[in-house]
């Protein structure tokens, strides 16, 4: 991270959802940043939180009322505090969001044209020929072939690849700073989701904007990201450049990750690791570091002490919290990038397994599903 | 309009797809059509035009092996597992399974065949009846089937299916929304291994399911096919996820075959330009290999009610010319273990560029 003012920097958000069944700690505590041009991607499940930080970002969360803490800062203006007339100036126009289904983001019943107009004119003030030109010119830019007479047609008539590039083309219309795009890909066939990656980081180049991409995909984050958070239950658990976070992993949850999807540049036999047991619940998220139960590295005070994240003493950029000791993390992972098992990793750094974890690994119940 | 199912490859005895020599294969499946037909009129329904869904597709399983269909979405893969599975009536093409036809079978004959083989569904949340309990659910194929009468062996025969899959045996009273979805695939594996079926169908199991769960659900049936000597029929788009799973994979393209081969010849020397594409366009989990020059291919899988003539990758074929227009490649060896339907394979130079690493 370097050391010029980051185009948008969060610091120490908290998101909370109060629910019937208690209060959802959807994000807790998180900080990062997004430099002026360049791509962060965040990496986590279902239920990690990633989305909702994003959300938030853009005040999307307001209205389910949420309880947001923490800062926002966008060219130093905050957001969460930021009255809901000055956000709207924002939305759309210096920070636009693509969502994961273009379908459902796309409205069925107004021609595609329309709404691009809609979303031109909503911070410009020109007239409906020029914005429909806009129009036009944009479903050029993402590669919609004959855009003069597809900006006549409505959502359904496009093919999946092209409600993504449409939603693109909607998001670029004011030439934001900052694109989101909350897993832009993952509805799309593989040859379509290269299509979409690539016309993504040539509209970067082209027009200068930061990216922050949302993904579950580490193949996705690899290609596209400069600097890569992962984020687990609410927290991020590690964060660094994209290079180092691939090079030398260090949270045993990335490790998980890693491990755990079959690579099309590893040996084929290689087995898959999977990461035991399910993604906890946000509303009594478990105590301490929040991978313990899942962790097979865990000592019991792991149950009891908040890691923080700490940065590596050879690599000042890449932060990771965890409890276990340096050497014994890179210990561990020398055995597991090799192709070892969790439990030849423990041999390995003279770890005792962690209680209990190991044998329920092996039929994948998660911990405490025996009652 | 030609007839259906009339690719280059003749309905010989020994069909592209079949393997060397291997007469007894499990499941033989030879020119398989399908086509949904397009009708218009509301009280008088006249049939306009055909979905082309599956269009000649010819390929073994032999008993214990994995056979992986990859493709884009529409593709045909589906179709064809449910064909193969009789949930649909084909067109025309045949499917035998053990040594008989069984693609005109009907009533207590198809039900007998059916034993044999299973599927497992994509989504684990709406492939299980809500308001049943995992038991019922599990032993539903045995009350269809009228095995295990005996509510005590049914029971016992249950709990032991669900020790296999990992499912803890006491939760056999509880409901699917107290399950996670990995969990729910699970209960979708035991349910299918009820019959001790030889075949075993996955259509795109783990798609639904997170990152970290979908490696359990993977190496659970590759333990279970090891275990019981069951084929599988595993359907994916990822493909990096069939080439850990399968010993030979399929590639189609709009309702047919385009490359059939094993995994080793298919991942490390793809001859087909569509399955180089297919490949080139896998991210790979590794920023240091950034691959500049991809082979993107452009546009959109066109309609398969009105598909491109002969060759139907040739209106997006990097490598088409005037004769795949009108002249069908047949599906045949290109003498690098593979069999490929294509006038002009990718050569050896070509293949280097795709950029997967050739380790293991």
């Amino acid at each position: 991270m370097s050391a010029g003012e980051a185009l948008l920097r969060v610091e120490d958000l908290k998101v909370e959802f109060p629910t019937e069944d208690g209060v959802v700690h959807a994000v807790d505590g998180i900080s990062y940043q997004v430099q002026a041009g360049k791509t962060l991607g965040i990496v986590g499940e279902s239920g990690s939180g990633k989305t909702v930080s994003s959300l938030t970002t853009l005040g999307l969360t307001r209205r389910q009322g949420a309880r947001v803490s923490g800062r926002i800062l966008f060219e130093g203006r905050d957001l969460v505090s930021l009255p809901e007339d000055q956000l709207r100036a924002i939305r759309g126009n210096e920070i636009a969001m693509i969502f994961q289904d273009p379908l459902s983001a796309l409205h069925p019943l107004y021609r595609v044209g329309k709404q691009l107009v809609e979303a031109v004119r909503a911070h410009r003030a020109v007239s409906k020929a020029k914005a429909r030109e806009r129009a036009v010119e944009l479903l050029g830019l993402v590669g919609i072939p004959d855009p003069a007479k597809r900006v006549d047609a409505y959502p359904h008539e496009f093919s999946g690849g092209m409600r993504q590039r449409a939603m693109i083309a909607m998001a670029l219309a004011n030439e934001p700073k900052l694109l989101i795009a909350d897993e832009p890909t993952t509805a799309l066939d593989v040859t379509v989701q290269a299509q979409i990656l690539a016309l993504m980081e040539r509209l970067q180049r082209e027009l200068g904007m930061a990216i922050l991409i949302i993904t579950h995909d580490l193949g996705v984050v690899a290609e596209m990201a400069d600097d890569i958070a992962v984020m687990y239950a609410g927290r991020i658990v590690e964060t660094g450049s994209a290079e180092s976070i691939f090079a030398k992993p260090q949270h045993p949850y990335t490790w998980g990750l890693l491990r755990s999807i079959p690579r099309l540049d590893s040996p084929r036999d290689e087995e898959l690791v999977p990461i035991f047991g399910t993604p906890p619940s946000l509303i009594s998220p478990p105590s301490g570091c929040h991978f313990h139960p899942r962790c097979p590295y865990a000592q019991p005070e792991h149950a009891r002490i908040d890691p923080q994240l700490e940065p590596l003493g050879d690599e000042p950029s890449h932060f990771v919290a965890c409890l276990l000791e340096a050497d014994v993390r890179s210990r561990l992972w020398s055995e597991l990038g090799a192709g070892g098992t969790p439990e030849e990793a423990l041999a390995e750094a003279g770890l005792k397994a962690a209680e209990g974890s190991v044998q329920t690994a092996a039929d994948g119940l998660p911990p405490g599903a025996d009652a | 309009m030609s007839g259906p199912g009339e690719q280059g490859a003749p309905a010989t005895a020994e069909p592209p797809g079949a393997r060397d020599g291997d007469s007894g294969a499990l499941l033989q499946v030879r020119n398989l059509v399908k086509h949904f037909p397009i009708t218009r009129g509301i009280l008088v329904q006249h049939k306009v035009g055909a979905v082309q869904a599956v269009d000649g597709v010819s390929f073994d399983v032999g008993r214990g092996e994995t056979l992986g269909l990859v493709g884009e979405t529409g593709c045909g893969k589906s179709t064809t597992a449910r064909l193969v599975m009789r949930l649909l009536d084909p067109t025309s093409g045949e499917v035998r399974f053990d040594g008989r036809d069984i693609s005109r079978l009907k009533g207590s004959r198809l039900k007998e065949v059916r034993r044999e083989m299973q599927m497992i569904f994509q989504d684990p949340y709406s492939s299980l009846n809500p308001r049943k309990t995992i038991g019922s659910i599990i032993s539903e194929p045995f009350a269809i089937h009228g095995l295990e009468k005996d509510s005590g062996a049914r029971k016992k025969s249950v709990q032991e299916l669900m020790e296999t899959v990992g499912l803890n045996p006491e939760h056999y009273n509880r409901y699917p929304h107290e399950f996670s979805g990995g969990q729910r695939q699970r209960i979708g594996v035991a349910r299918a291994l009820a019959l001790k079926p030889k075949l075993l169908i996955a259509d795109e199991p783990v798609s639904a399911l997170d990152v970290s769960i979908q490696a359990q659900v993977l190496n659970l049936l590759r333990d279970l096919q090891r275990e019981f000597g069951l084929a599988l029929i595993f359907i994916a788009h990822d493909l990096s996820v069939v080439r850990h799973m399968c010993d030979r994979v399929a590639v189609m393209y709009l309702g047919r075959v385009v490359e059939i081969g094993t995994g080793d010849d298919l991942y490390g020397s793809p001859r087909h330009p569509y399955t180089g594409a297919l490949l080139s366009a896998v991210p790979v989990a590794d920023p240091s290999r950034h691959r500049s020059e991809r082979r993107l291919l452009t546009g959109d899988v066109p309609s398969p009610a009105n598909p491109p003539s002969a060759c139907r990758f040739h209106t997006r074929c990097p490598k088409a010319q005037e004769r795949c227009s009108v002249d069908d490649p047949p599906l045949e060896s290109k003498g690098t273990g593979t069999l490929a339907a294509c006038h002009f394979p990718l050569s050896s130079e070509e293949i280097a560029t795709i950029g997967i690493g050739q380790s293991g």
